[in-house]
């Protein structure tokens, strides 16, 4: 792990910064600062220093002790659950090794060649250029394991970010009760900022990629479910009425005439988990998860602006190549202009060509 | 013709205790007064209808008056609150969701006014689609949805996307998709009252000819009297959620209710409501034919005691022969000629099912009341143009 741990290298850098003198910190200017900030915090910390209550300045004492209760809940809940949390981390586990290995086994060359025919079919020859040309930037600069390897992190979150988002927001979409109940969870998963999340899954994940994958997929899965839930309640209600005046069951009903309605806009939700999912998989390399987050973080922390933006580069062409791919998914081929998927792309070439001999 | 559909004492209330409304109904209490103390809507109340097999029977009524929930009542689109609907003498609203569904996908069809196809599935497969739901395979279904396909002729198009298409090829696929299930009856709901006049029409006559092709059991609403009378053969009115009156275009037509059921016909054009055999009087004098050259000198008489120009002969079995006018008569009796040389040739019969529109002209310009003609050649009565006229002005009148 001392390889990948982002801060056994920053923090010999800021001991030498604080232990420099006046010209070093002149030549940079934020050795200083993350000084004071050091200091401040420290102090914020130690507040057991007993003060009767005043009026004048009520919270200069806790009065709710919510971190130690937090603490005692986590502690407990750790003691008690620990094989549970790990059940949960198996299936993940698994899934994100095949998706790594399957990743990294394909020669760089033909994995170019495999993203830029994809994103051909999926969004039209342009698209497929740029995924080309984009995906040799990212290996030409030094970033293609790093960049594998988010891309599996990113891909095995979205997976289970579909898996459990789509039947979520399914059920949201049938019940109201579910999405009253549903509505503020979310609410509450959105509006959490996404380094809130990671002392929990620490604690009950521990470090490395895994729990950064669970990490990933708690930010990134509102807005399929929102969507999905969305999808399905805005199906036209003649259409409903429709499908049960011929005697459509209710699973009928959802495959025959909610999902394929509701699709464009649940894949609006995919793509919105997928840059979700894209942005937490980087913020998660401050509990250990590789990849370009790793890269961008390593930067930061021994100021090596070189790495960094290495690693930045390499997030923005594969965020774009990935919004670019699935934000054609929402649409059908018609919208594109061909009558079925299968008519246009590499395979619609290959089609077409077999079909001349 | 057997009773297919029958519908007794069916009450629908919408909203949060419908019991209360009930009870409130039960005691005679109006539609307006229990919407002003509970809130609650009576959306049909105390319908009772009886359809027979292979009849087109038209619900009429305007907006709100419960047509449409009505028709979705005999499906169970919408569960009524009380009363019973009989399809073939089963009461459907004591099956379980499992026969329910059986019910709707072999014996009842439904089309809609906003045609309701899957914007997602081609002309084809939307035709197919209640066999789909049905669980039929996909070669036979496909077969099947080709052949309802090319009665409302739109087979060409099966590949097309609803987008695709006009609004009344649309309601032709969705009319296709109800007669791919080959239901028994069939519920059109307000089908073609968002195609524009000239579709409608032909929409009107396509599903007579369909209907003569197949009889099924139809079922159709309508807020057009022009419509109800021109394809229904029975119509029901309804006002506030109330079956005011049943009966047959004329009856309805001749015996109003109620004002409400009158006020319909202010504005309908009956020269298309009225075939010459409504209007045709017998007020004319009538020369019976007995044998070749007896009756001229009778028949003569006969006008000039009634003061009459023009007499329609007829045979004993009231056979409409033609007519004839004092001046042929004269010429007959003079040079001896037989009684058949007597008859103006250039008068033609109307055939009784003419509607009026059609013949105005004709009346107009003949110099005499025109003969209409039944089944058989059976004399019916004439058309004079004060007839005419009269008739024409009954929105005035009445």
């Amino acid at each position: 792990m001392t390889a990948s741990n982002p801060w056994a290298t920053p923090e010999s850098t800021e001991s030498d910064t604080a232990n420099s003198t006046v010209d070093t910190q002149a030549s940079d200017p934020w050795g200083g600062a993350a000084d004071a900030d050091a200091g401040s915090f420290m102090s914020a910390g130690n507040m057991d220093t007993d003060t009767p209550f005043s009026l004048a300045d009520p919270f200069a004492d806790t009065l709710i002790p919510l971190q130690d209760w937090v603490e005692t809940f986590v502690s407990w809940v750790v003691g008690n659950f620990r094989p549970f949390f790990s059940l949960i981390k198996a299936p993940i586990d698994a899934t994100l090794q095949a998706v790594d290995v399957a990743f990294n086994a394909v020669p760089p060359l033909m994995m170019v060649a495999l993203l830029g025919l994809l994103a051909w079919q999926l969004s039209g020859r342009k698209v497929g250029i740029w995924t080309v040309v984009g995906m040799f930037v990212l290996g030409a600069v030094g970033a293609w394991e790093e960049s594998m390897t988010t891309l599996s992190l990113v891909v095995t979150s979205v997976l289970f970010c579909m898996v459990i988002g789509i039947p979520t927001g399914i059920g949201m979409a049938r019940s109201d009760r579910a999405a009253r109940i549903m509505r503020p969870v979310l609410d509450t998963m959105q509006t959490t900022p996404a380094f809130v999340y990671l002392v929990p899954v620490v604690m009950l994940f521990g470090i490395g990629n895994v729990p950064g994958v669970v990490v990933t997929i708690i930010f990134a899965v509102p807005p399929v479910i929102r969507l999905t839930n969305l999808g399905i309640r805005q199906v036209p209600e003649d259409l409903i009425e429709a499908a049960n005046s011929f005697g459509a069951d209710s699973k009928q009903m959802l495959f025959k005439v909610q999902l394929p309605l509701a699709m464009p806009t649940i894949m609006a939700g995919v793509n919105q988990t997928l840059m979700l999912g894209l942005s937490m998989v980087v913020i998660a390399s401050m509990i250990s998860v590789g990849g370009l987050g790793l890269m961008v973080l390593r930067g930061i922390g021994r100021l090596d602006i070189g790495l960094a933006t290495v690693g930045g580069i390499g997030i923005v062409i594969l965020a774009i190549i990935l919004d670019r791919m699935t934000q054609s998914l929402g649409q059908d081929a018609r919208e594109r202009g061909t009558r079925h998927w299968y008519q246009t792309g590499p395979v619609g070439l290959i089609l077409k060509l077999t079909k001349k001999q | 013709m057997s009773t297919k559909l029958e519908v007794k004492n069916l009450f629908k209330v919408f909203g949060p205790n419908p019991a209360k409304a009930l009870t409130l109904l039960d005691q005679g209490k109006e539609k307006d007064e229990i919407f002003a103390s509970t809130g609650m809507t009576v959306g049909v109340k105390d319908a009772n209808l009886s359809i027979r097999e292979g009849e087109i029977f038209v619900v009429m009524g305007l907006s709100g008056s419960g047509k449409s929930t009505l028709v979705r009542l005999l499906n169970r689109l919408i569960e009524p609150t009380r009363g019973e609907v009989l399809i073939d003498g089963e009461n459907i609203l004591n099956v379980s969701d499992e026969q329910l569904r059986e019910v709707r996908r072999r014996k009842i069809a439904m089309v809609f006014q906003s045609f309701a196809l899957m914007p997602h599935m081609n002309v084809l497969d939307n035709a197919a689609f209640g066999l789909e739901l049905a669980g039929v395979e996909l070669e036979e279904r496909h077969q099947k949805a080709r052949e309802a396909l090319a009665q409302v002729g739109l087979e060409p198009h099966a590949e097309s996307y609803p987008d695709e298409l006009s609004g009344g090829m649309q309601q032709r696929v969705g009319l296709a998709r109800a007669l791919t299930n080959d239901p028994d009856i069939l519920l059109m709901d307000e089908a073609f009252s968002a195609l524009d006049p000239l579709i409608r029409t032909e929409m009107q006559d396509e599903l007579v000819r369909l209907q003569s092709e197949h009889q099924r059991t139809v079922v159709f609403i309508s807020h057009d009297l022009d419509e109800a009378m021109r394809i229904g053969d029975r119509i029901a009115i309804m006002q506030g959620g109330e079956v005011v009156q049943v009966g047959t275009p004329d009856e309805i037509l001749h015996k109003p209710a109620n004002e409400y059921v009158s006020s319909f016909f202010k504005g309908v054009d009956v020269a298309n409501v009225f075939a010459a055999k409504d209007i045709a009087r017998r007020s004319q004098v009538t020369i019976i034919k007995k044998d070749a050259n007896e009756g001229l000198r009778t028949g003569l008489q006969l006008l000039r005691e009634n003061d009459r120009d023009y007499g329609y002969v007829v045979e004993k079995n009231n056979h409409f022969l033609g007519v004839v006018s004092t001046d042929s008569l004269h010429e007959v009796i003079q040079k001896k000629e037989r009684f058949e040389n007597a008859l103006l040739k250039d008068i033609e019969a109307i055939p009784g099912e003419t509607p009026i529109s059609e013949i105005l002209g004709t009346v107009a310009q003949a110099r005499c009341p025109l003969p209409v003609v039944g089944s058989e050649g059976k004399y019916l009565g004439a058309i004079s143009r004060a007839r005419l006229l009269e008739t024409l002005d009954r929105e005035g009148t009445e």
